[in-house]
């Protein structure tokens, strides 16, 4: 981007001055107007199609007429002389709002929108309020749109944004503008699941209710009853920034919290549908003993404490095992507690080595991206990890990347950035480099080259790239494109992670990155790992599992069944005389503890998480947990104080001053969100909206009296609608709501500058912040095991992730467990279709074999499940054994073994 | 030098074919121009010879070229011929094809050169079953004959031309809505700025141009733009494919001067009204265009003139009201037409004439209120104006509308306050 330069627009008689690359309604909005519209998005730009931000426009000073112009169609010139309010311009949208709402059914009392309809705002800020219509409305056919989504077509205004966002922003083809005239239907060819990864922000891309989302209507409360929080997706590693709303104790739904920097204004589907398990009925819910019948006995919270105190001063021996998906407050509690001799972060192998090159990596001379700048980068290189499964939101952005070569073309043209269509018209099918190296097809193989090679081939061509790049080597035929991509670009990315589980394929990125940045400084590295808080465990120890057991052993929210597999694991239980959980859901390490402590979730416990770059944010509960259940980092705090440990330590605040001190580097985490003294004009931040109805009656059949609300000592929020939400900085807002802006759109009344930062408050804490340090060569010598056969890992957005997949809708889209793989790798190991493999002697999963011509000679892909994933990670090749199972029957009907096999 | 260059050729029933085009001087500007002028010197001359375009709105169409990036670059330049004649009353283009396809396609080959395309498309109506036939076999014939092709008459001038029949949609003849459509793509007009000039066919260059305009290219590159402009009896230049239709006694279509005064035409060609009707009003250019009324007989068909009288020439065919037919049935009929072409892309236009619709057959059929006349009218003011919609087609439809309630209000108001059509009441059906 250029150095902005600015115009003055004369608005209603006042002079202001504006960006001059920006649109008029984007100028008027920035400028606080309300300035009601539908079709425009900020970040998709404008159409012209739904013609609701009408001004009217003066030639000169002279000019009394003035013609009426679409300020989204208008670009801001100098000297512009602009209409809002006049009567020309406000009578040409009470016309135009009149014509949107002909055909609508006028159904808000039944509609889920109702509340926070942007076309309701807009109706009633553009002044329509009397019909004259008096003819039949149209009416449509609704289509299951399958377990996420919600269709109800008689509520369309035909403002095109749900296919722009759905085929022009993110790719997917199965929804569609069909038909003409007063008749066109936004929907499917036919029922079924909208196949793209990111259909879910259809929900609130949509002005009125006709996509909205079926697992909030499941159990249905209007946007003023829900308590909200400002909370971060703990789903992937990228740590998108979300609304998490609940209402009655259950979390009813998760929205997108812009960020400018991360998430911007869309979430994946996994994010945004995937927080159903904090209702599940697996949570547990009490402290637990195990009596002598072996059955767990609920025990009260002081009761299970003392016991633990007992056991921990008891106890020769204690080993703490971290986790990657909890705060890092929680970590370090329990570093604090058994101390970091027998402190584990609980990670496998593979992540915990991949991790550890990331912080090499992000404490070196390697530039790692936001998301927002992946979309600036104008090559792109993949390097085995699939984004769309294992890093989803990623996906999203580098689709945004290759559009830079369109903004070239654009800019080459004169033609605006903002007019969407034009742009895309006159770029076609230019996209700026992308190549894809994976063992399986990738989703992003249609806007870039799709490579298909095992993990070992992979780490071998990056090393091949490097060289290239570093010109000790030529590239081969195959390689020279992309070396030439990467040093051709003003700033090239290469991204890569965990998900093919290889730390080879990450060095070899790595030796990538390094050999561009000492071309180009701007070169991008990012490195995607497993979870939410990778990072956090792995900067507080580097050691992955304990090799012995102890008298007691604590394991805080981790599955290790997962991470660790099953003979490996059963061996180290063995060796364990008492083991306590922390966790929130029951799994299959809490079924073997001997004592539990119920844990909250992310939605019911403040607590600091540090996404894939490195990026330090807190994240909020909405409410407050039932009963004894408590954030896992007060329950380590509870249990320290029993040692003498932290006893300064009251509130989640002191605690990050300890980790402060603790770890210089991790200081910045205390900054990541205002502390619990924080008040605005004197007041804490409402998780309530100013209408919250009925609180007083949800107990009313017991007794009349109101309970005093729960207080929020942890942090600068309230457990109420007392407090303000308006005033809150971005960063902080439970909710977003403006006067005469009830939906999500009312975002753009906090931005001075539309899609810009200000007015966000905090957007996390960077905290490596680099060096100059180049990383020293690592010596990568990939080579497969003795038959050539090797498994990968393949994420699933619908299966893979551990706690989003205890959610019916989001298991309901998961696979069953396969095997994929070519012909002759099916021959080498003696099977065909019909077969199944078993990932190892005794319990080990069975995989139903499935040949496909595409996939890389050697290759076996594996779903990562959680039956499946522990095996997947398991580092050395010899552990792992691909047997015919000559037990399988494959499963009875033709139900898809891939989901995403579903649409064909 | 003849006076009547674009129906020279056209006799009998059948299409004129190679050698007799030939034979009347056919193909002797593309053989005494490609490779011998320069692009610039043929923009010249269309620029010189004031030709303005036939399609409807009358754009002067060297200035529409002059944008074309002349520049070498990669990529290729697109000549698109508007052949999606759909305008209800309009037959004027099919006679061309029918009849002389040789005509259009030297037309094209001639502005492709001077704007340095290497492909053209005849975007077609796709009931133009015999046009089509005729111009695939007139491609073939020249094609065998080196005039189009590769290296066109040795010249090194590449030129390929196609023909693509429309799907059938009144809005493909909007010049960026057909481009979206040739694209594969649904037929919503595109936002302006761009220009197809600039971002066109596949975002590239691209110049859209009617049938008859591009025929005269033809003429005005072999006898000249002085010669042209003669043609024309008062401010525009050339000949112009003239129609009328209704209840005259001999409706048709003809090649008159540029000009020719409306009652000429009328009286002259068309032969006067039929026995036993009167003339009521006419829509001059299209159903997309104002009423007239007799009145303005004496106008002269010019663009600048008509514009004046408060309408628009349009494409120059005519649609004759009469006394018997009823003025709120015929705007009704042509409102639905409108309503039913509309492509849905922008508010006003599919809402808002499907509304229009639903009121004028209230009205029509004895049903309407008073309020539906304000309705009526501020529906007009809504749709009525360029820049108010995404593209003309809404305002188009509204004139016929708007003009008529201007001169025939009364008989709207009529068949509110009789709740009946008066014209049925007459005449028993209509």
């Amino acid at each position: 981007m250029g150095p902005i330069s600015m115009a003055k627009i004369t608005v209603d008689g006042r002079t202001f001055e504006v960006d001059d690359s920006d649109n008029l309604l984007e100028a008027l909005l920035g400028l606080g107007e309300d300035l009601p519209y539908f079709c425009w998005h900020p970040e998709m730009g404008s159409l012209g199609s739904c013609r609701q931000c009408a001004v009217v426009q003066y030639q000169n000073e002279d000019d009394e007429r003035g013609r009426v112009v679409m300020s989204c169609m208008t670009p801001v010139t100098d000297g512009a002389i602009i209409s809002v309010q006049g009567e020309k311009a406000s009578d040409f949208r009470k016309s135009n709002i009149e014509s949107v709402m002909l055909n609508h059914p006028h159904d808000c009392p039944v509609c889920e929108e109702g509340g926070e309809c942007h076309l309701q705002d807009m109706t009633v800020m553009s002044g329509h309020k009397d019909r004259q219509y008096k003819y039949q409305k149209t009416t449509f056919n609704n289509q299951d749109l399958g377990p996420f989504i919600g269709h109800e077509m008689n509520r369309c205004i035909t403002c095109y944004r749900c296919v722009r966002f759905y085929r022009d922003y993110s790719g997917g083809d199965d929804l569609a503008a069909f038909g003409s005239r007063g008749r066109v239907f936004f929907g499917r060819a036919e029922d079924g699941v909208l196949e793209n990864e990111f259909a879910g922000n259809l929900v609130e891309m949509c002005p009125t209710g006709v996509f909205t989302d079926k697992t909030l209507s499941a159990h249905y409360t209007r946007k003023w009853d829900l308590q909200s929080a400002p909370a971060i997706c703990t789903s992937c590693s990228l740590g998108c920034n979300i609304t998490v709303s609940e209402r009655y104790g259950e979390v009813r739904r998760v929205h997108n919290r812009y960020n400018s920097e991360v998430n911007g204004y869309f979430l994946c589907d996994r994010g945004r549908f995937g927080a159903g398990y904090v209702n599940s009925d697996d949570r547990i819910p009490y402290c637990g003993i195990r009596n002598a019948n072996g059955v767990y006995e609920a025990t009260p919270a002081d009761d299970a404490l003392s016991h633990l105190k007992t056991l921990l001063n008891d106890a020769k021996s204690v080993i703490g095992i971290g986790s990657p998906r909890s705060s890092l407050e929680a970590n370090f509690a329990l570093q604090t507690l058994v101390g970091e001799d027998n402190f584990y972060s609980g990670l496998s192998g593979s992540e915990a080595e991949i991790a550890s090159l990331q912080l090499q990596v992000l404490n070196s001379d390697i530039k790692t991206p936001s998301l927002a700048e992946v979309e600036d980068c104008d090559a792109v290189l993949i390097l085995g990890e699939d984004t769309t499964n294992h890093a989803p939101r990623l996906a999203l952005s580098i689709r945004q990347a290759v559009r830079n070569e369109a903004i070239d073309l654009a800019k080459e043209a004169r033609i605006p950035l903002w007019q969407d269509a034009a742009v895309r018209k006159l770029a076609q099918d230019a996209r700026s480099p992308l190549f894809i190296l994976t063992s399986s097809e990738d989703r992003l193989d249609g806007v870039g080259t799709g490579i298909r090679l095992s993990s070992e081939d992979i780490a071998l061509a990056g090393i091949n790239i490097a060289n290239g790049i570093d010109g000790t080597v030529e590239g081969g035929a195959d390689i020279q494109p992309i070396v030439e991509a990467l040093t051709n670009a003003s700033k090239p990315l290469i991204v890569t992670g965990s998900s093919s589980a290889s730390p080879d394929v990450v060095s070899a990125a790595v030796k990538i990155a390094t050999a561009l940045t000492k071309r180009n400084a701007k070169t991008g590295l990012l490195i995607c790992t497993d979870e939410a808080n990778t990072l956090a465990a792995v900067k507080l120890t580097e050691k992955p599992f304990p090799a012995t057991g102890a008298d007691v052993a604590i394991i805080l929210e981790n599955d290790l069944s997962m991470r660790v597999a099953g003979s490996t694991l059963d061996d180290w239980l063995a060796q364990v005389t008492n083991l306590v959980v922390i966790d929130s859901l029951d799994n299959n390490v809490s079924s073997r503890s001997s004592v539990v402590l119920p844990a909250a979730t992310f939605a019911e416990a403040e607590g600091t998480y540090i996404n894939n770059e490195g990026r330090a944010q807190r994240s909020f509960g909405a409410f407050k947990p039932k009963g004894d259940i408590a954030p896992a980092w007060d329950w380590l705090l509870r249990i320290c104080h029993g040692q003498d440990l932290l006893t300064d330590v009251k509130h989640i605040d002191d605690l990050l001053d300890a980790i402060a001190s603790a770890h210089k580097d991790l200081a910045g985490a205390v900054d990541a969100a205002p502390n619990a003294a924080f008040r605005v004009h004197g007041q804490k931040i409402s998780r309530m909206t100013h209408r919250s109805s009925g609180r007083t009656a949800i107990v009313a059949d017991v007794t009349l009296h109101e309970p005093k609300q729960p207080e929020d000592n942890n942090s600068a929020l309230s457990y109420s609608m007392e407090g303000t939400n308006q005033g809150a900085p971005g960063g902080m807002k439970a909710y977003t709501w403006a006067p005469g802006w009830n939906s999500n759109q009312s975002i753009s009344k906090f931005q001075h500058e539309m899609s810009g930062s200000a007015g966000e408050g905090t957007r996390g804490v960077k905290l490596f912040t680099g060096s100059s340090v180049q990383l020293a060569a690592t010596e990568i010598s990939p080579d497969g095991n003795s038959n050539g056969i090797r498994i990968v890992p393949n994420w699933h957005i619908f299966g893979s992730d551990e706690l989003s997949n205890r959610c019916e809708a989001i298991h309901s889209l998961a696979p069953s467990p396969y095997a994929l793989l070519s012909p002759g790798t099916a021959g080498k190991l003696g099977v065909q279709a019909g077969d199944a493999l078993k990932l190892a002697a005794g319990d080990a999963p069975s995989l139903a074999v499935m040949l496909d011509d595409s996939i890389a000679e050697g290759c076996v892909i594996c779903p990562v499940l959680e039956e499946t994933r522990a095996y997947l990670h398991l580092q050395a090749v010899g552990d792992r054994l691909l047997i015919k199972d000559e037990s399988w029957t494959p499963p009875a009907g033709d139900e898809n073994i891939i989901s995403s096999d579903r649409s064909s | 030098m003849t006076d009547k260059p674009l129906t020279k050729n056209i006799k009998g029933d059948k299409p004129a074919d190679l050698a007799a085009y030939e034979a009347n001087g056919g193909y002797v500007a593309v053989r005494e121009s490609i490779g011998k002028k320069s692009s610039s010197d043929l923009l010249d001359m269309v620029k010189d010879s004031n030709l303005r375009g036939r399609g409807g709105a009358g754009f002067p169409t060297g200035m529409k070229w002059s944008f074309v990036p002349m520049e070498k670059t990669e990529g290729h330049k697109y000549l698109v011929c508007n052949a999606d004649e759909m305008e209800p009353g309009t037959f004027k283009d099919r006679v061309i094809m029918e009849k002389d396809p040789h005509q259009l396609i030297e037309g094209m080959i001639l502005s492709a050169y001077t704007i340095d395309a290497d492909i053209g498309y005849i975007f077609i109506r796709a009931e133009y079953h015999a046009a089509a036939k005729a111009l695939h076999e007139a491609i073939n014939a020249a094609k065998e004959k080196g005039y189009l092709g590769e290296n066109i008459l040795g010249t090194g001038y590449n030129f390929d031309l196609h023909v693509h029949s429309s799907a059938g949609r009144y809005i493909c003849g909007e010049e960026t809505a057909l481009l979206n459509s040739l694209e594969g793509k649904r037929a919503n007009p595109r936002a302006k700025p761009p220009f197809p000039q600039v971002s066109g066919l596949w975002g590239r260059p691209t110049i859209v141009n009617n049938v008859e305009t591009l025929c005269n290219i033809t003429h005005i590159v072999a006898n000249g733009a002085d010669w042209f402009k003669s043609l024309g009896l008062g401010e525009d230049s050339g000949t112009k494919l003239f129609g009328v239709s209704g209840r005259v006694k001999t409706p048709g279509c003809w090649e008159l001067p540029m000009g020719t005064p409306i009652r000429e035409i009328l009286e002259n060609h068309a032969g006067g009204m039929a026995d036993g009707y009167e003339l009521k009003g006419f829509l001059p250019g299209g159903a997309s265009t104002d009423f007239l009324l007799p009145e303005h007989l004496d106008l002269a068909m010019d663009y600048d003139v008509i514009m004046k009288a408060g309408s628009r020439m349009g494409t120059g065919t005519m649609i004759i009201m009469d006394d018997k037919v009823c003025p709120v049935a015929t705007v009704r009929n042509i409102i639905e037409f409108f309503a039913r072409e509309s492509c849905g892309f922008c508010t006003p236009c599919r809402e808002g004439l499907p509304w229009i619709h639903k009121i004028l057959d209230s009205i029509e059929n004895g049903r309407g209120e008073p309020q539906d006349i304000d309705i009526l009218n501020r529906q007009a003011g809504f749709l009525g104006a360029i820049g108010h919609t995404n593209c003309a087609l809404a305002p188009g439809a509204i004139e016929p509308l708007a003009s008529a309630m201007k001169y025939f209000g009364d008989e709207f108001n009529q068949h509110i306050e009789e709740k009946q059509c008066p014209y049925s009441a007459k005449n028993g059906a209509n």
